[in-house]
């Protein structure tokens, strides 16, 4: 009997622990593109009646664990947990992107210190709240970021760089352990 | 020599460290100089033109003279300023620009030829013959001049970079800094202070007055103490802020283990630091000049405040008999600071008459100056020059100040310049040079400690007031309130060289020479004489170079001006500006599902865009990749064979309005394709070239996959948010890429509907799924996609599941085609079988190719409008004589077509003007056995069959070739419908 076997885009990469920083993969269910073909204002209402959460401003994101939708663009939001609700396919695009991304937390004291090497963006909780997002680069990638908590950021790129993301996420993580 | 109880050094903590072989001991907190110094050795290098011994000039980073090369191997690392490289257990460092020593350096010759080798000489001397420049003149001087060397091997050391963010950056971590570090934190700012040096403070370290009721390095040390623990404020030490840029961004150079023997690990070396910055207070400091005179750079002549850091803060006395030599109060200093810590002052030499000089127990002479020096290796002697006659004093170091210059640097980063300041006889920063900084203390011309503090606190609250924050309670400390006085001196006259720029050879004469042979100008004199281009960019020499020009033209100071400062303000290792871009950090590597099993079947991966594709797949018993090709060839034309499609751009377009963007971007119509059909696309720039090609498939009747080719996948998502974001807004149309979503593979060959029926859930036939068909498939119970398109004119699909199943479903896809009498194919087959059947890459749509020049103008629709329809339009791009597409044969089939290669007509010149055009693509045709190729020539269409010249200059091939149908293959396409 012939099978299609699943392999996570980080599979036989992680996790890694160096110094008070842990890397791992996550697993976030289903991940999907919501975009408008206009006003945003019927996905938005759609949105929050099939999944409980907000079409999210710029930089920001709405709902929580196992139902989150985060700012990814322009006219972009990116639901992450559930299947989608089809019925949202009447005011906007709906893609399925679950194989697209690969999906890492970067968790511990230091956390943030460790992107502050390859990522261009104050992500220190004064600036970069729980719930914020951002679009922004990890060393040369387009990534996007979102801060699940002090220390606790989800880091996401493209499926094919997995292994370019932790292999810079641990130079950088190496870096910083060396430093005490 | 070290002097007991006196210095800020750890001596609990004795360090090793060698110099040219020999052993030497230090302790924790001490400089190569310092440490060198206090062993008595004074003789640190050589100098870059004449090979002159040099001792150490300064205490900071500004140091011309006593350039070192610190550790071995790969590692070594050239020109590192003895003055801020810290010793430390197992530190190796040796001497530069000498050979065979230090001590005997046979190049030291030049200095006797120094009457023909001034200013300019090898602009006069050098000229002819022509052609002897660079294979004679410029090695041989190359060889004779120079600094440190890198070792040639690739550096294994780890470097970074990072940023770093906060409301106020405060540049120097003197009393000016500090201060207002301590203001703006204690309100509350979000604060970063930087340092260059180890120990913060900065002169507050190397002087001996008291701030408050304690010594100013106390001070000091309280206030980074309170700093360090408060949670708004990061303390930068060993960091340089080496540059301003625009939007508040600086840049900094922080030594992270330079000063530690600890290596490897991920440990970096140096971080780079970016620092945004929402408001900057400068508190750099000020640099001492010294006075130019005969032999002024003789090992054992110092600046002043060098002296006394070395008294102050290492404990240590570069001399036993010291003379102290200066124009201002400041120096005074010095030879009380001696004179207290029971050093011999031979003598107080101020070149100013009306002058109050303190109670001192040497020798004092009002009005005088130095003329001359005297001991090579070691100064020996000095020649005092007073109204009454010259006299010789015996001493072993002679410090020396000519002034003071505010550390201005940083402030012309972004084209300012500064302004001259008469009564100081220095440049201060002119206001308003960087937006949102502030310039404080001495590197603002306010000399006194007292002063500094103050300046301190008036910064930052200017810092908090354009930060909208409210200010701190903080009491100043009383300190030493001295006025700074000084009359100008530049050189002393006399014979002799002089010299200003010591990194450089530059004296005196030089400049007078610049000005002699109209190099008036201060940039022009700058570059004729090399003043101020070393490594240390003439933080010595620079104001007083242009103060000798001045004089030589018969202009002032301010309207000579200065050259432009820029960054860094001291060098930054090219490793930490690109830390972590070697190897794999280059770029991203971008793999598909199938990368890992490719790589075990052994395939050479190659670059397409940041992807990684197989090559080829080799087997046992295949010498050259040209086996292999032609075999994965056979399986596509005779059987059945896979390849990975993945990397190819994939753009999911749905939306009422969707259609009518693939006919805006598209030149051919897809509003009429139906549901479940590809169709072929080509798209044009707006100035009527051709950009991309590719297929798009109708899923719904408001949904379609477009696919581009693999290295254009970015340029068409661009050219469809441009399209759709300005020239059509109100379209209702969304598009996301999709390229990652699934893994894709072509399955082709005439085998190939039996591979996927065996995989399929429910098995396609003929008539259900024909040529261009497309929709959902269930695959082995995965929801997939299949297209019927083909890229090698074989019956063919391309099967897509989500990328988590893509490593599976090439492992399954791949063993059953193996079964078949297939396998994997890469992209050199991909190629030729692509060639076989005329179809064109990115090699023939380079660019420069229009819809015309590869035979498809009919596609241009003239039903509607497209991008670049009417560009392409122009008479110019649909030109008869224009190179268009054409295959091409070679005349003898054993012979030889390379892509890139010209062509002629059969009886032309091969030369440039001849040309009609070139060759795009080329392989082996294992079917026609022999060599085809792609190319465009002059009127292609019109000229098959005939017999034209191909010309290879650079890899020296010449082929006769024949003018043919750029379809080798099947012309009919039966093969693709069966």
């Amino acid at each position: 009997m012939v099978e299609l076997i699943q392999i996570s885009p980080c599979a036989g990469l992680l996790p890694i622990t160096l110094g008070s920083v842990t890397l791992d993969e996550q697993d976030v269910g289903r991940l999907t593109s919501l975009s408008p073909f206009g006003d945003a204002s019927d996905l938005s209402a759609a949105l929050e009646k099939a999944h409980g959460c907000t079409w999210p401003k710029p930089n920001r994101s709405t709902g929580k664990d196992g139902g989150r939708c985060i700012w990814f663009g322009r006219d972009e939001a990116l639901l992450i947990g559930p299947a989608p609700d089809m019925g949202l396919a009447k005011h906007g695009a709906v893609v399925d992107q679950s194989d697209a991304w690969a999906v890492v937390s970067l968790a511990g004291p230091g956390a943030v210190d460790v992107l502050a090497r390859l990522v261009p963006v104050d992500l220190r909780d004064a600036a970069f709240k729980r719930g914020h997002t951002v679009r922004t680069q990890v060393m040369h990638m387009n990534a996007s970021i979102t801060k699940l908590g002090t220390d606790h950021l989800m880091i996401m790129v493209f499926r094919s760089m997995a292994g370019t993301l932790v292999y810079d996420l641990k130079g950088a993580m190496a870096a910083v352990a060396s430093r005490g | 020599m070290r002097l007991a109880g006196k210095g800020l050094v750890d001596r609990s903590t004795p360090v090793q460290f060698s110099f040219d072989g020999t052993t030497y001991k230090g302790f924790a907190g001490d400089t190569v100089a310092s440490a060198l110094l206090a062993n008595g050795v004074k003789l640190m290098g050589r100098s870059f033109k004449y090979h002159r011994p040099r001792g150490v000039l300064s205490a900071g980073s500004e140091e011309p003279n006593a350039l070192i090369t610190t550790g071995k191997g790969a590692g070594q690392e050239p020109n590192v300023r003895a003055t801020v490289q810290e010793v430390y257990d197992g530190l190796v460092t040796r001497s530069q620009n000498a050979w065979p020593s230090l001590d005997f350096d046979v190049m030291a010759v030049n200095d006797l030829g120094a009457p023909f080798l001034g200013a300019g000489f090898y602009y006069k001397t050098f000229m002819w013959p022509k052609r002897f420049w660079e294979a004679v003149y410029e090695p041989v001087i190359r060889k004779a001049a120079g600094l440190g060397a890198l070792s040639g091997k690739s550096n294994e050391d780890t470097y970074e970079r990072a940023y770093a963010f906060c409301d106020l950056l405060v540049i120097g971590a003197g009393p000016t800094g500090l201060m207002a570090a301590l203001t703006a934190a204690r309100a509350g700012a979000d604060v970063i202070i930087a340092d260059e040096d180890s120990l913060l403070g900065g002169r507050l370290n190397a002087e001996t007055g008291a701030v408050g009721h304690q010594s100013g390095a106390a001070w000091a040390a309280a206030v980074v103490a309170e700093l360090s623990s408060m949670e708004n404020v990061r303390l930068m030490s060993r960091t340089t802020v080496t540059g301003a840029y625009d939007g508040g961004m600086y840049g900094a150079l922080e030594r992270v283990n330079q000063h530690t023997s600890h290596r490897g690990g991920g440990a970096p070396l140096e971080c780079f630091w970016r620092i945004s910055a929402k408001h900057a207070v400068l508190a750099a400091g000020a640099l001492e000049r010294p006075i130019a005179f005969q032999n002024n750079d003789r090992p054992g002549v110092m600046t002043a405040g060098a002296v006394r850091a070395y008294l102050n803060r290492w404990g240590v006395t570069p001399g036993k008999r010291v003379a102290v030599f200066g124009n201002n109060d400041d120096a005074h200093r010095t030879a009380r600071d001696l004179a207290a810590a029971g050093v011999h002052v031979v003598a107080l030499i101020d070149s100013r008459n009306d002058v109050a000089v303190p109670d001192f127990d040497g020798r004092v002479f009002k009005g005088a100056q130095v003329c001359n020096a005297a001991g090579r290796k070691e100064l020996e002697s000095i020649t005092i020059r007073t109204a009454t006659g010259e006299e010789a004093l015996q001493v072993d170091c002679l410090a020396v100040s000519g002034g003071w210059n505010p550390t201005v640097h940083l402030t012309c980063h972004m084209g300012g310049r500064p302004t001259w300041r008469e009564d100081i006889q220095a440049f201060v920063p002119t206001d308003g040079s960087i937006p949102n900084m502030t310039v404080a203390g001495a590197c603002n011309g306010v000399f006194s400690t007292q002063q500094c503090l103050n300046d301190g606190v008036e910064a930052a609250k200017a810092a908090l007031k354009a930060l909208g924050k409210k200010n701190a309670d903080v009491e100043v400390p009383k300190a030493e309130d001295a006025p700074y006085q000084m009359s100008p001196l530049w050189a002393v006259a006399g014979k002799g060289r002089a010299w200003l720029d010591f990194q450089n050879d530059v004296s005196v004469k030089d400049i007078k020479q610049a000005a002699v042979e109209n190099f008036r100008s201060v940039e022009h004199m700058k570059r004729y004489t090399t003043q101020g281009m070393a490594t240390d960019q003439g933080k010595n020499s620079n104001v007083a170079a242009l103060a000798m020009l001045a004089d030589a033209t018969g202009r002032g100071i301010p309207e000579t001006g200065t050259t432009t400062f820029r960054p860094p303000y001291s060098p930054v290792s090219i490793a930490a500006m690109g830390a972590g871009a070697q190897g794999h950090g280059f770029a991203p590597e971008r793999w598909t599902t199938s990368h890992k099993r490719s790589v075990e079947m052994g395939a050479p991966m190659i670059e397409a865009g940041l992807w990684y594709r197989p090559s080829y797949f080799p087997k046992p018993g295949e010498s050259t990749w040209r086996q292999s090709c032609d075999r994965e060839v056979g399986y596509v034309r005779n059987a059945v064979g896979v390849c990975d499609v993945s990397t190819l751009g994939k753009i999911d377009i749905q939306g009422p309005d969707a259609a009518k963007l693939l006919d805006f971007v598209y030149t051919n119509m897809f509003s009429s394709l139906k549901v479940g059909r590809v169709r072929y696309g080509l798209m044009l720039r707006e100035d009527g070239f051709v950009m991309d090609d590719g297929t798009t498939a109708r899923l719904g009747e408001q949904h379609f996959v477009m696919t581009t080719t693999t290295a254009a996948a970015g340029n068409v998502m661009r050219h469809l948010e441009f399209v759709t974001q300005a020239l059509h807004p109100e379209w209702e149309v969304s598009f996301a890429s999709v390229t990652e979503q699934w893994a894709q593979f072509a399955v082709a060959g005439p085998k190939s509907r039996e591979l996927l029926n065996g995989l399929l859930d429910e098995p396609i036939k003929g008539e259900s799924w024909p040529f261009m068909a497309c929709g959902p498939v269930s695959v082995v119970g995965v929801e997939g996609r299949l297209f019927r398109i083909s890229f090698s004119g074989e019956h063919a699909y391309e099967i897509a599941v989500p990328s988590r199943y893509g490593a599976s479903l090439f492992d399954i896809l791949l063993k059953r085609a193996e079964e078949m009498g297939g396998g994997a194919y890469g992209m050199e087959a991909l190629n030729v079988l692509r060639i076989e059947k005329g179809f064109i890459t990115h090699a023939e749509i380079e660019g420069r190719a229009t819809a015309f020049d590869i035979g498809a103008a009919k596609m241009i629709s003239a039903k509607k409008d497209c991008v670049g329809k009417t560009m392409a339009a122009r008479p110019g791009l649909v030109d008869e004589d224009r190179p268009q597409l054409v295959g091409l044969k070679p005349v003898d089939a054993a012979k030889q077509l390379t892509a890139g290669a010209h062509l002629f007509e059969r009886d032309a010149e091969a030369v440039r003007i001849n040309s009609k055009g070139h060759v795009s693509s080329v392989g082996f045709s294992p079917d026609l056995g022999t060599m085809i190729g792609l190319g465009f020539f002059a009127r292609g269409p019109e000229r098959h069959g005939e017999v034209i010249r191909m010309v290879d200059h650079l890899r020296g091939v010449e082929t006769e070739v024949e003018i043919c149908h750029p379809v080798f293959l099947d012309p009919e396409g039966e093969r693709v419908r069966g």
